[in-house]
């Protein structure tokens, strides 16, 4: 166990020896069922992956998590909160829970989510929860690491046209309204519904359209347990509706595509950068834009050419 | 493009809710640069240690105003230990009487700051004593 969080810590890190290690594991993986959970600050994702931790293990599932909190974008530190909800699996050898801060990424995970995710599977997780920082609108990456996406809702987070943005409702494999013994339940789940019954039937994936599940008071273990349950059963029945429909497939192509291109990224534009940082090249770059010598597109287009010996 | 973060599990064992000081460490720490996991109140060492071996973290800060350190602290650095991970230090903090210091020291803890010690000095501890990824 501490090897796997050994080997994420190194490639959170960025290790090159780390990388190489993922040449052995990748055939390994691919077993697991990747759960996403998103929304906002304070919707209660950590309490409900708690929750949820609680009754997978009761069938004897093998569970990581995956809890991605921000980076500060001043001092590179971060404070890592979401243990706290789950602290009484702590010492479940059958729970591995991992922290991963931001590190500057915005779509709400960590570089490191997706080579985590393949750790924690070669490991043998029957079910790996992912949650992500508290989102905003726009922060949906998790759709690139997961099969199924919960999105946590709570009441009173704004009228109807919230709800029909792009973006992050349109991520949702299951919504979950939490908080569900608060005002402005029944109106939310009226949005959420009608939200639904507008799209067009085709733009439902294999014919799933996004449950919805009230979640109540989770000081009240009776109804939450319920809910959960609920959650939890509903997550298996997406999961099966994607084998069913043969969409795992397509979903795994996503994982793919997003997977080389972050790999893409680090061992050809990285290095690209670290070689005009170290040459002092792009410190003259950023100089030539701010004395308006140059724009950076064209410093950009002249550099792809000289690189890529390609011309226009 | 390889980089090496401190992280470091702010906790507090046993029966003790005056979390303030842990908060403002573990604020303090983030603000100077490390990756904290914050675990809050009420914590078994048992929980404890097994977060911080999950966590891989490099260090352990316990926090522990109740006067039951002579129990909680060693403890943890034993189960860490019995667990393979003694590379894992762990610091103390809180209403420590200084008469406990040697025996605590003795027990594997690696350094104790009570009340008073300003935070650029705990965090100058930190830099200097503690490598990230050993």
């Amino acid at each position: 166990m501490r090897t796997a969080s050994r080997l994420i810590r190194c490639l959170e890190d960025g290790e090159e020896d780390a990388r190489s290690a993922m040449k052995y594991l990748f055939p390994f993986t691919g077993r697991a069922h990747v759960v996403g959970i998103t929304g906002s600050p304070g919707a209660g994702k950590s309490t409900l992956l708690d929750g949820l931790v609680e009754s997978r293990r009761k069938i004897g599932n093998n569970i990581g998590v995956l809890a991605v909190d921000p980076t500060s974008p001043f001092t590179g530190g971060a404070i890592l909160g979401d243990r706290i909800r789950m602290q009484r699996h702590a010492e479940d050898p059958g729970v591995f829970v991992r922290s991963l801060a931001t590190r500057g990424a915005l779509g709400g995970l960590s570089k490191a989510v997706g080579d985590a995710v393949h750790i924690m599977d070669v490991m043998g997780k029957d079910m790996i929860f992912v949650e992500t920082v508290g989102t905003g609108q726009q922060e949906i990456d998790i759709i690139n690491h997961s099969h199924t996406v919960v999105v946590v809702l709570i009441p009173g987070m704004g009228d109807g046209i919230q709800a029909i943005k792009a973006g992050i409702m349109e991520i949702a494999d299951i919504f979950v309204i939490n908080k569900a013994d608060r005002p402005g339940t029944s109106k939310l789940h009226r949005e959420l519904k009608a939200l639904l019954d507008l799209a067009a039937p085709t733009s439902f994936h294999n014919g799933w359209r996004p449950p919805i599940i009230q979640v109540e008071d989770a000081f009240k273990p009776e109804p939450f347990g319920k809910s959960i349950q609920e959650l939890s059963d509903t997550i298996d029945k997406h999961y099966q509706s994607l084998q069913e429909h043969e969409c795992l497939r397509s979903r795994l192509h996503r994982k793919a595509e997003t997977e080389l291109k972050e790999a893409m990224q680090v061992c050809i534009m990285d290095t690209i950068f670290e070689g005009l940082i170290s040459s002092g090249e792009e410190e003259m770059m950023i100089n030539e834009i701010l004395n308006k010598k140059s724009d950076p597109y064209s410093l950009a287009k002249g550099m792809a050419e000289r690189l890529l010996k390609k011309h226009h | 493009m390889s980089v090496k973060k401190l992280r470091v599990m702010v906790a507090k064992p046993g029966l003790d809710g005056h979390d303030r000081g842990a908060r403002v460490l573990a604020r303090c720490f983030r603000d100077a640069g490390f990756e904290v996991i914050y675990t809050g109140c009420h914590q078994t060492p048992e929980q404890i240690a097994a977060g911080a071996l999950q966590e891989d973290v490099d260090v352990v800060g316990l926090s522990c105003l109740s006067g039951a350190h002579r129990y909680l602290f060693p403890e943890v650095k034993r189960l860490l230990v019995e667990r393979g991970a003694d590379d894992i230090q762990v610091v103390g903090g809180g209403i420590i009487p200084e008469q406990d210091f040697q025996a605590l020291r003795d027990a594997g803890i690696a350094e104790i700051f009570t009340p008073g010690t300003t935070l650029d000095s705990i965090v100058e501890w930190f830099n200097t004593h503690v490598q990230p990824r050993r």
